[in-house]
């Protein structure tokens, strides 16, 4: 399976385009209206970070398949790519609440919480990626 | 892009119809706080309906529009909010508690109206 979208986010209209294109693949791959929504607000969240904080990069959007004990499943990869300042304090921006924009600092733990596997890869000065997945139930 | 508030007598109502990117929901706060203080609106319906999403922004730029028009003395309801939107909110830990809500626009105008009287 080799269904991928590539958004280049630098304004806040990727922002609009990223999980629009999140929307379709996930309906796509047969995901049910709440993950639809669930799968949407995580490219939203992620987007906007990528804006905000490195004003430019991209997600890329993919149709995956993995392992499980009754045989395959399949997933919906979303991966947020910047080369913007990096992220200082990964434990401080997985906490509830914390922010430097103003926002209500729910983005990243809220992502995490709604997809199925999060990890964040960040190196200060280089930029961030982060890869979430949810799967297919 | 602007999204349209309809005035019925001392109410404005609000159907959002659009994606809603970080500019129209900002502008869509400033033209409702505009308009209410015009019409001197008593109370505020803005259905959600056809909304399919809302994140931690525009959930923000919701709250703060509702606290906003209460200091201006209108009250406003939310309706119409999606069971996958209402799981999202909750998924992200984002309460909205002290903002009012009911399932459609007559509902909704039924609640402003027992506030109005109250």
């Amino acid at each position: 399976m080799s269904v991928q979208s590539n958004v280049e986010v630098h304004s806040e209209w990727g922002i609009v385009s990223a999980r629009q294109a999140g929307r379709n693949l996930a309906k796509e791959l047969g995901f049910a209206g709440v993950d639809q929504a669930r799968i949407t607000t995580a490219i939203s969240e992620l987007a906007r970070n990528i804006y905000l904080y490195a004003e430019k990069g991209e997600i890329v959007l993919e149709g995956i398949e993995g392992k499980e004990a009754g045989g395959a499943k399949r997933g919906l990869k979303i991966v947020a790519k910047d080369q913007g300042p990096g992220i200082k304090s990964i434990r401080e921006v997985m906490e509830d609440g914390y922010t430097t924009s103003g926002g209500l600092g729910a983005g990243l733990p809220g992502v995490k919480r709604l997809m199925d596997e999060f990890d964040i890869d960040s190196v200060a000065g280089e930029g961030t990626e982060i890869t979430t997945i949810k799967w297919l139930r | 892009m602007r999204i349209p508030i309809l005035k019925l007598k001392r109410y404005l109502l609000i159907s959002v119809q659009v994606d809603l990117d970080d500019q129209t929901a900002l502008q869509f706060q400033e033209d409702l706080l505009n308009k209410i203080h015009q019409e001197g609106s008593a109370g505020v319906v803005i259905d959600l309906t056809s909304v399919d999403m809302i994140d931690s922004f525009i959930a923000k730029v919701l709250g703060d529009v509702v606290e906003m028009s209460n200091l201006m003395g209108a009250k406003v309801v939310l309706t119409g909010i999606q069971p996958g939107v209402a799981i999202t909110l909750i998924d992200m830990g984002i309460m909205l508690e002290e903002v009012p809500t009911a399932l459609d626009l007559e509902q909704g105008l039924d609640k402003l109206q027992q506030e109005l009287e109250a």
